[in-house]
């Protein structure tokens, strides 16, 4: 699940008007209470517990009574685990690769799709199908497509004289997944973008007409600067769902050829689910998470101070 | 003249690229339609020719027949929008328009519990479903997803936008709180609640990792596990069957996309949720 919009939440929820609201006593957390009680259950609890999980040793065979606290064990272990640094490094190449290009794609789109053209709302509809449909029947088509002897992918490419191996091959496994993951957001991209563009600041456009601008120039002065916190919206967005799914690699490749497509999400589910170290997989995951947040953050950052500077 | 025809000149070319990003689904129906011997036929032949609903009919009757798992997804689905939205309703309406102690610092509460990947906690729901005798069931999928976090906060956000002077007036005719609510501001929400109910839908029909991990008898699976029904110990992939299974995964999706286009992608592109 996606988290974005928790940040602009965040942000609104200090500027709520406080008019008009007037104290209601306990019935207010009785409207609360049915969401409260089950978000407790099912989230908070499970969220403490991973913490303090993180500082245990404890495995399926141990059971519940053998839960060992060990302090910071698992993240020395973490620091010196090659596999948890291979995972971290794929995870990096598969997140800068697939992110970019993905929103840049999707920015072209949506400029594309914003002008008239002859069945706009046909073409927006067909951009965005790949992401309402469920991962399986995604997954499982495009590793037919991919079939390196006779799937239609390759069945082009002979044209250019290349022969992927795709998921059957180690250098390719992981490009194929970012084809896969363009493939899947960049309508997403172009439909958040095209909402974006319809706020864009129309006299400015005419006021760059009058004055002869040139179409880059146009984009680069008005539009791109306009577009910016879309952007970091989406990349946000990407950059946390990117690094936390691990669905469709468990599907298709199962972290392989070897561990070509073990990344850090899939990691993680590999030690809790299939080794059943629930401690160590507890540790990943915070890392991990800790890890996006700061990605995030940073991103934040470096473009706000952009956008200051312009 | 130049202004008609440049309608065409970015059109043409968008089409195009447009039919090659639906040559996935082309291929997946194609396929779904056609003998198995036929599915990797080079060149690739689009049109099936024999045409066949075989696989339609495996897919979909005795013991390979995704229906049932068909009908736990909706089973599922249905608990899961039904839960959610009255649960995430009340507690935004609460949040944004009533006030009591504490409830800011609850708000915050929520804030940074919403940035936590659902991922993140498999762990540990893992272990509490075993314990509470949830796991394998159909109920470690529905229960967590009547009560989220993000819904709560789209519900919030659209209160937060109303006016309180409706609120104000029927007080003073005499309303109590549960009024208010059912009365004057709920009907005002039903477009929200309707792209939350969306959202929602689409979150559980197309969840596969929660109970790729909190399912394990092939008698509980939900639609997309089922879909890998048809994949042998080997891994070979039946291509007919599994096309045809995934045609009729995606169809309830479909239906509600195109019924409710507009409001769907808005439901999307306005919360950054899949």
């Amino acid at each position: 699940m996606a988290t974005a919009t928790v940040v602009a939440a965040g942000t609104k929820a200090r500027t709520e008007q406080g008019s008009g609201i007037r104290p209601s006593g306990w019935i207010g957390f009785l409207f609360i209470a049915p969401n409260l009680l089950g978000v407790i259950a099912f989230t908070l609890i499970p969220l403490i517990s991973v913490v303090v999980l993180a500082f245990t040793d404890w495995n399926l065979v141990s059971g519940l009574g053998g839960i060992t606290f060990n302090g910071i064990d698992n993240f020395v272990a973490i620091a010196r685990d090659p596999g948890f640094w291979h995972a971290i490094g794929l995870t990096l190449v598969y997140v800068v690769v697939s992110v970019p290009l993905t929103v840049v794609l999707g920015l072209a789109l949506g400029i594309a799709l914003n002008r008239p053209l002859p069945g706009r709302a046909v073409l927006r509809a067909i951009f965005f199908l790949p992401y309402i449909v469920n991962v399986v029947a995604i997954g499982m088509t495009w590793l037919m497509l991919m079939n390196p002897k006779a799937g239609l992918v390759n069945q082009v490419l002979d044209a250019f004289g290349v022969q992927p191996g795709w998921f059957a091959s180690s250098h390719w496994a992981l490009p194929a997944l970012i084809v896969m993951a363009v493939w899947g957001g960049v309508g997403y991209c172009s439909l958040i973008y095209l909402s974006a563009l319809q706020d864009a600041p129309r006299q400015l456009y005419e006021a760059a007409d009058i004055d002869g601008a040139s179409a880059w120039s146009k984009f680069r002065v008005i539009t791109w600067p306009s577009l910016l916190p879309t952007t970091i919206f989406l990349l946000v967005t990407l950059i946390i769902g990117a690094s936390q799914g691990f669905g469709l690699i468990a599907l298709i490749t199962a972290g392989g050829p070897g561990d070509a497509t073990t990344t850090i999400s899939y990691y993680m589910y590999q030690t809790g689910f299939q080794f059943y170290r629930f401690g160590y997989a507890s540790a990943i995951g915070l890392v991990t998470f800790v890890g996006v947040l700061v990605l995030t953050l940073l991103t934040w950052r470096a473009q706000r101070g952009r956008a200051l500077n312009d | 003249m130049t202004k008609k025809y440049s309608k065409w000149i970015w059109g043409v070319p968008l089409w195009i690229l447009a039919i090659a990003f639906l040559a996935p689904f082309a291929w997946m129906i194609s396929t779904a339609l056609k003998p198995d011997v036929d599915a990797y036929k080079i060149p690739m032949q689009w049109i099936p020719s024999p045409f066949q609903w075989d696989n339609f009919s495996t897919v979909l009757s005795g013991a390979t027949s995704v229906l049932p798992a068909f009908g736990r997804s909706v089973f599922v689905a249905l608990l899961r929008v039904a839960g959610e939205l009255i649960t995430a309703t009340m507690a935004g309406y609460a949040f944004a328009r009533m006030s009591f102690k504490g409830r800011d610092k609850l708000f915050l509460l929520y804030l940074a519990t919403a940035i936590i990947p659902a991922q993140l906690l498999l762990v540990p729901r893992f272990i509490y479903f075993q314990k509470l005798g949830l796991y394998d069931t159909l109920w470690a999928l529905i229960l967590p997803g009547m009560f989220t976090v993000l819904g709560t906060f789209l519900m919030r956000q659209f209160f937060v936008s109303q006016p309180a002077e409706f609120a104000e007036a029927a007080r003073m005719d005499g309303a109590n709180e549960w009024r208010v609510f059912t009365r004057i501001y709920l009907p005002l929400a039903t477009p929200v609640m309707s792209a939350l109910g969306i959202l929602a839908f689409v979150w559980s029909w197309n969840d596969y990792e929660t109970p790729l991990v909190l399912i394990s008898n092939p008698d509980r699976y939900t639609l997309p596990l089922s879909l890998t029904n048809f994949v042998d110990e080997q891994g070979q992939i039946a291509p007919g069957l599994t096309m045809a299974a995934s045609v009729i995964s995606i169809v309830p999706v479909l239906i509600v996309f195109v019924v409710l286009q507009r409001r769907f992608i808005a439901a999307m592109t306005h919360t950054g949720i899949k």
